[in-house]
């Protein structure tokens, strides 16, 4: 058979259902066998953009590799910020891109770009296939690195005349990878250190991040929480990996997190980092946080371990595992008599949730809260859904405002920060959980990068909906503008309130989607329930928002977490003499 | 800051050097010295990097260099306990009124001549980057024309091989 044949037939022995892609010159070999594939379909997308994010998209809903496919030159480099975007939220993903005939790589072809070069630093790992021999062991390695370990994109480069060439085709391959073994299974010198501190801090804090939610271990943490009675932070990547409905749980920490969530990590003893890498969004300025804190640092990276903060104890495994065999260790401390009273601790952080509960001036002008949107879009739509956000106020709001019970309900692109995410990677999410509700919360700004998808969505019967939180403007980038360059709004005003350009309603309905909009809060309960009454189409709401909203609390950056505002003007009041 | 050797062994394959090498200046580690070659297994190269960092970037780029799918192992050779050489290719200015003082330099830092012309000397030596530059600082009064050296590479001292003894690991 072809080199095209052995790559549609790897796919398919590696149980891919669905590749998004866009067919060119280099890869086009490949789209033949495909037409043809009973087991793999093909979603056409409408710029590679939005194939690579609907392939994260399907991954952080499913769990499983997400795949996305484009030709060489303009197609593979169009994939490079999804790629960078996977590879810093640490999502399974494997781009298969063509390259021009081996002949002539390097001699700046038509279309030729090198794409292994370009990835290199944004990738776990990538090949440029040599032989048409070594494709199903190539892609069967992909697909393992792209899962195992800590998860993340891999790149498959494939020149067209390899493709081409006739191959033999064996199944399954002997995958050659000597200096690949991830640990999974945690030390259990470092595993007793840890429950011992667990078990004795008087102000411990587990402090949550995306890795828990890699592993699948979900249940797990909630045992482990309900034994030690610790309190709880989810970061922006974990939100989910935790009941927002548990007592324990204080909800996001970080630059846009809840009061007490801030204050538990800079006040605790003890903080048990369970694949979470203390990213600067979450530390604030590196140098004052948790001053008193002792570091349990779990992560299935040891790179991660010490990066930014020294850990006291540094514990390599896969979280399910490391949770487990923490919950059977603390456990044994407590048997042996081993609990400290965290009452106290309780009273500190309990009392700051109380006193500072996230909320929202009402607009003095009469517009439509974008907080008020969100949260009622939540509590209608309910935590069983999936949703999906874009980058910018509208995505701190939805991961503070919208209630999170269930893993795998809530997708964002939280390391690399990419406006135009919530589209396509919604269209992704629906395709790999077509029985689950998705909801993209977009910006008005993320939206007109992507929304073209939505083309895709109506076409393949992919119906997601889309809420587009329209103030107008940058709406992030102009928070910042208003707290930090005198109000000096330079370039942040996207015309989309004062001249309706786009028309969000319009453009939904000549995307063949059902367009509806909201600017009233009397609307808003008739426009949700019209838009979840609409199954057979997508839909977007274009909800008319004020534009002087903003995130809080907040601490800005490069300042400590001490430094957090609850409101403008309004610094919380800790009581350090409980300290 | 401090001088580290670190050996790495990768999979003998195309493009390895430039995975490790970005890897380096992507983290914003500077190289003083790199050198690679195959080993006794065609299938596997050696890589001799000399950094100069301190204890804790250190322990991150290893953990980094680990993190590439390529890298089989990493060891760091302390000095006291391991061989380390350079090699220097050194054209001398060598007229005859001066050429037994060159010569006699030659032999004092036992290295030796690979090719003569009538005004000049090429002179190859190896050894340790400070016997290099000691060569390098007797020889420069006669006029130096053209010089190249190769990164480092160095070999653990004793009977135990890289690939059987420890690899430098991360914490836990």
């Amino acid at each position: 058979m072809s080199g095209a044949s052995a790559l549609v037939r790897s796919l398919e022995e590696l149980g891919v259902d669905v590749v998004f892609g866009i067919p060119g010159g280099a890869i086009l070999p490949a789209y033949d066998p495909l037409f043809d594939s009973k087991k793999v379909r093909h979603i056409l997308v409408r710029h590679e953009q939005g194939a690579g994010h609907a392939a994260t998209g399907y991954a952080q809903a499913t769990g499983r590799v997400g795949v996305c496919m484009a030709t060489s030159g303009p197609g593979a480099t169009n994939l490079v910020t999804p790629i960078a975007d996977a590879y810093m939220d640490s999502v399974p993903m494997v781009a298969i891109t063509g390259q021009v005939a081996k002949s002539a790589i390097g001699t700046d072809a038509f279309q030729e770009a090198d794409i292994q070069g370009i990835t290199l630093p944004i990738t776990k790992h990538n090949f440029l296939v040599q032989t048409g021999e070594d494709l199903p062991r190539i892609l069967a390695e992909a697909f393992h690195l792209a899962s195992t370990g800590r998860p993340g994109p891999v790149l498959v480069d494939i020149p067209k005349d390899v493709l081409q060439a006739q191959t033999t085709f064996n199944w399954p391959p002997t995958m050659e990878l000597p200096g690949y073994h991830p640990t999974l299974h945690p030390h259990g010198k470092q595993i007793r250190e840890a429950a011992r501190l667990i078990a004795t801090a008087k102000r411990p804090v587990l402090y949550v991040g995306g890795g828990v939610l890699k592993a699948g271990a979900s249940a797990s943490l909630l045992k482990l929480a309900e034994l030690t009675g610790v309190p709880v932070v989810t970061t922006l990547m974990a939100r989910g990996a935790f009941p927002d409905s548990h007592p324990q749980h204080l909800g996001m920490p970080g630059m846009h997190g809840t009061v007490s969530a801030v204050y538990a990590l800079q006040r605790a003893d003890l903080i048990v980092a369970l694949g979470a890498r203390f990213d600067d969004r979450v530390t604030g300025k590196l140098d004052s946080f948790a001053p008193h804190a002792t570091i349990v640092h779990a992560d299935i990276d040891p790179a991660e371990i010490g990066k930014n903060r020294t850990a006291d104890v540094p514990i390599v495994g896969d979280a399910r595992y490391v949770i487990d065999e923490l919950i059977t260790a603390v456990g044994t401390e407590y048997a042996a008599g081993h609990k400290a009273d965290l009452t106290d601790w309780w009273t500190q952080v309990g009392d700051l949730r109380d006193r500072y509960p996230l909320g929202w001036e009402e607009p003095s002008d009469g517009t439509l809260a974008p907080q008020q949107v969100i949260q009622r879009l939540g509590e209608m739509v309910g935590p069983e859904a999936i949703y999906v956000a874009g980058v910018g106020q509208h995505q701190m709001w939805a991961a503070q405002f919208i209630k999170y019970e269930n893993p795998a309900t809530w997708l964002n692109s939280g390391g690399l920060g990419t406006m135009g995410y919530a589209v396509p990677a919604a269209m992704g999410a629906k395709t790999g959980a077509p029985e689950k509700v998705v909801w993209a919360i977009d910006g008005d700004g993320c939206f007109q990068m992507t929304n073209q998808e939505l083309a895709t969505c109506a076409l393949e019967g992919i119906p997601i909906k889309v809420a587009v939180i329209n103030n107008g403007n940058l709406g992030m980038v102009r928070q910042w503008q208003t707290l930090f360059y005198d109000e000096r709004y330079s370039n942040t005003d996207l015309g989309t309130h004062k001249h309706r350009i786009p028309d969000f309603v319009k453009l939904a309905e000549a995307l063949g989607c059902v367009g509806l909009r909201c600017e009233t809060v009397s609307d808003l309960d008739n426009t949700i329930a019209a838009a979840m009454a609409v199954t057979d189409q997508p839909v977007v709401i274009d909800f008319v928002v004020g534009k002087d909203a903003m995130v809080w609390p907040m601490v800005a950056a490069g300042t400590s977490n001490d430094e957090i505002m609850f409101a403008r003007g309004v610094r919380p009041r800790f009581d350090e003499d409980d300290i | 800051m401090t001088t580290h050797t670190l050996s790495v062994l990768v999979e003998n394959k195309p493009g390895v050097l430039a995975r490790v090498s970005g890897l380096f200046s992507r983290r914003g580690f500077n190289i003083d010295s790199l050198a690679v070659g195959e080993t006794e297994n065609p299938e596997v190269s050696r890589i001799t990097i000399v950094v100069n960092a301190d204890a804790s970037p250190l322990e991150q780029v290893t953990k980094q260099l680990n993190k590439l799918v390529n890298v089989l192992k990493i060891v760091e050779l302390e000095q006291n306990a391991s061989v380390q050489r350079e090699l220097m290719l050194i054209k001398v200015r060598a007229d005859r009124p001066i050429r037994s003082q060159v010569l006699e330099t030659v032999q004092l830092f036992r290295a030796r001549v690979v090719d003569v012309a009538p005004d000049a000397l090429t002179i190859e030596a190896t050894g340790t980057a400070e016997k290099l530059d000691a060569l390098i600082r007797d020889l420069e009064p006669y006029g130096i024309k053209e010089m190249v050296q190769s990164g480092m590479v160095a070999i653990g001292r004793g009977s135990r091989s890289i690939t059987t003894g420890p690899a430098l690991r991360a914490a836990s």
